[in-house]
């Protein structure tokens, strides 16, 4: 499992540009799998299993895009100025690697004559090694993912785009250890979840389900002198209560702990008070989806080093095995 | 209308000096975001000998549509938003004076002293502001709020109404080869989709969607894009251009577009992460027919596509803009030569239009 991990988290899937992250999911998934599509907007989504009695269509979701940069100006002496895709702070940007999606790498750095207050994201700018703008290699609008490589610490594993390569893990994992259920499950392998809950929200319509689970990570409250709240990694799959996007469907909240009870595992509740998943979206499409979100106990998200603890995944992996084996009651 | 030879498909359309007319006179004309009838009234008149169905929605969108030749055709939405940023009049202080809001993105320091247009009726009105002579240098130095300001059109305004709206008065001016007014964002839009529709080609189906409350949220476009459902969803707007060196002389990296390099294909927006088989596609084009483009910088801001792209199942969707000076202020300014190059891409755009564009997933 961990070297599936380690292939996720090191293919590049920038919001947007989704294509070849969706490939590697698409091969391991594709032989548990009823049915797959491709939408319009890149999602990938796989049926399992047809409704039987007592059963309900029930959309799972996982994003496969990550942060990243985009091209936004090429200077006279090469220097490639950025805009950002998603929530990339720019302290974690001082001497990061990234690689653009046409293969060419570069330090980013920012204009500063000292390294002695956060820059703006105006001020970062790529040095890919070029020295004028005629022979620069890149292009306005092209996108880069940031380079840092797995590292497996026992437990512990660490990359980046663990957001949310983690949650597509645990539904792979799921897709393939999931028997026989009442249930009409739709794995949706979204895009663009980091710029704005997009994919979820065009694939939960044309799925039209009856409940709507998200996979993602959470911020973990347990390093030193961080914001206060509830998960800390190595104790279990947190059940969210809230986020900035989503008050979870509490027959959901219900539905989750039965399951976990079922299962004997541990778990955390989990509330946060900003961000969102792509449950937010799926609640609020059509006439309404009672929607809620699995997560894992990640640090250090939206950094190129992110932290989560294998047993939360497996742990998670069990969880939504038996929720989605068992018919759900909302 | 259209100089164009039918039997070279690579000779390209040119915008004929009516349409320059039109834009001046939809420059001219009143439509702040909510109160669009006038604009639709030019539209209407302008259309409806060409389009085969004309319809105006609950929102207020004014939807043509132009057959194709073959009944499955592609169906094609083209959007441009009718309405303009402005001011709504929300208290009578006394006879003549006014307190008011903004309505849609306005900078409060290009209000001061700004001429404008109240009203039903039109009635001409002023911005006050206080003359140099009287201000001290700090005064001076503070911005001055919308909520600190007032519209005076001068005793005896009966006619005005608290929920009236307003707009500046700026008349459209050519100046050498660029064009200056108000609310050039959207009408250049509005001009251009209207120039499309009456040069449809027969082998889509075009839906041309003059959209309401872009400048408020994008609000029309979403109901329009819900309604008609398209294969592919282009849209037609103006966009800053912020192309001058920056006051303290360090490079502008900011500058979003420039006047002078063509019509601006989006990448990036608030909103919109753009279709990259789109993007391609019109830049295929502009190389191939030798017509200048420019990509739009990243960065915050949006258009009807936002709402659009989202729609439904979701809709392939590209927007395409003229770059415009000053946008959102009193005056703002495009060159002539970026409108033509734009009307050729997007003539060219609705030739090609293909389901083949979708043949390899996004």
């Amino acid at each position: 499992m961990k070297n599936l991990l380690e292939k996720l988290t090191q293919t590049p899937g920038v919001s947007g540009y989704e294509n070849e992250i969706r490939e590697v999911i698409r091969k391991e998934i594709e032989p548990f799998a009823d049915d797959i599509q491709i939408d319009v907007m890149g999602n990938l989504i796989a049926r399992k299993g047809i409704k039987k009695s007592g059963g309900k269509r029930i959309m799972i979701s996982s994003h496969m895009d990550e942060i990243g940069l985009m091209a936004s100006h090429i200077n006279d002496k090469g220097f490639v100025y950025v805009a950002t895709i998603g929530g990339v702070n720019p302290l974690t940007c001082f001497g990061a690697r990234v690689k653009f999606l046409n293969g060419t790498e570069g330090v980013v750095y920012a204009e500063t004559k000292k390294m002695d207050k956060v820059p703006t994201v105006d001020q970062l700018f790529v040095d890919v090694g070029a020295d004028s703008a005629e022979t620069c290699p890149v292009k306005v609008g092209d996108e880069a993912v940031f380079v840092r490589s797995f590292l497996d610490m026992g437990n512990r594993v660490v990359s980046k785009a663990i957001d949310d390569r983690i949650g597509c893990l645990v539904a792979i994992e799921t897709i393939k250890a999931l028997k026989d259920s009442p249930n009409e499950l739709f794995f949706v392998f979204s895009t663009q979840e980091e710029v704005g809950l997009r994919g979820a929200k065009t694939s939960a319509f044309s799925i039209n389900p009856e409940m709507g689970i998200a996979i993602d990570v959470t911020i973990a409250a347990d390093v030193p002198h961080c914001e206060p709240g509830n998960p800390a990694l190595g104790k279990g799959p947190c059940i969210k209560v809230r986020d900035g996007s989503l008050i979870a469907h509490p027959k959901v909240i219900d539905a989750m702990k039965k399951a976990a009870d079922r299962a004997g595992i541990e778990v955390q509740m989990e509330v946060l008070r900003h961000a969102g998943t792509d449950a937010g979206a799926i609640q609020l499409v059509r006439s309404g989806v009672p929607a809620g979100c699995l997560s894992i106990a990640c640090r250090y998200v939206h950094s190129p080093s992110e932290m989560v603890d294998i047993n939360d995944v497996n742990e998670s992996v069990r969880l939504l095995v038996d929720l989605l084996s068992n018919p759900v009651d909302l | 209308m259209i100089k164009e030879e039918k039997s070279t498909i690579d000779s390209l359309p040119v915008l004929p000096e009516s349409s320059v007319q039109l834009l001046e006179e939809l420059s001219n004309a009143v439509g702040v975001s909510g109160n669009e009838n006038e604009i639709r009234s030019i539209i209407r008149r302008e259309v409806s000998s060409v389009a085969d169905n004309l319809t105006t929605d609950t929102i207020g969108n004014l939807i043509a549509v132009k057959h194709a030749k073959n009944d499955h055709a592609l169906r094609v939405m083209v959007a441009a938003h009718m309405d303009e940023v402005g001011f709504m009049i929300v208290d009578k202080e006394s006879d003549g004076i006014f307190k008011f809001q903004v309505v849609g993105g306005i900078d409060e320091r290009a209000l001061a002293g700004k001429a404008v247009q109240v009203g039903k009726k039109h009635a001409p009105g002023v911005i006050g502001a206080c003359p140099v002579h009287l201000s001290t240098p700090a005064e001076r130095e503070v911005i001055l709020k919308t909520e600190n300001l007032r519209i005076d059109t001068g005793p005896g305004s009966k006619d005005i109404e608290i929920g009236d709206y307003a707009t500046f008065s700026t008349k459209f001016k050519r100046m050498g080869g660029s064009f200056c007014g108000k609310a050039i964002d959207n009408r250049i839009g509005v001009a251009t989709l209207i120039e499309l529709l009456k040069n449809a080609p027969d082998s889509i189906e075009l839906i041309a969607a003059f959209t309401v409350q872009e400048e408020v949220g994008l609000r029309g476009a979403e109901v329009a894009a819900y309604n008609i459902n398209p294969d592919f969803a282009f849209v037609i707007d103006c966009t800053p251009a912020n192309d001058q060196p920056a006051w303290d002389h360090s490079e502008n990296t900011l500058y979003r577009t420039k006047l002078g390099q063509g019509p601006a294909i989006y990448t990036n927006d608030s909103r919109t992460l753009y279709d990259h088989r789109l993007i391609r596609y019109l830049s295929d084009l502009g190389d191939r027919y030798g017509i200048r483009y420019q990509y739009r910088q990243p960065a915050s801001g949006g258009t009807d596509a936002g709402a659009i792209h989202t729609s439904r199942s979701g809709i392939p969707t590209i927007s395409l803009s003229v770059p415009g000076r000053y946008t959102h202020t009193a005056a703002s300014v495009i060159r002539k030569a970026d409108w033509e190059e734009h009307y050729r891409l997007m003539t060219v755009a609705l030739r090609h239009i293909d389901a083949d564009i979708l043949k390899e997933n996004r």
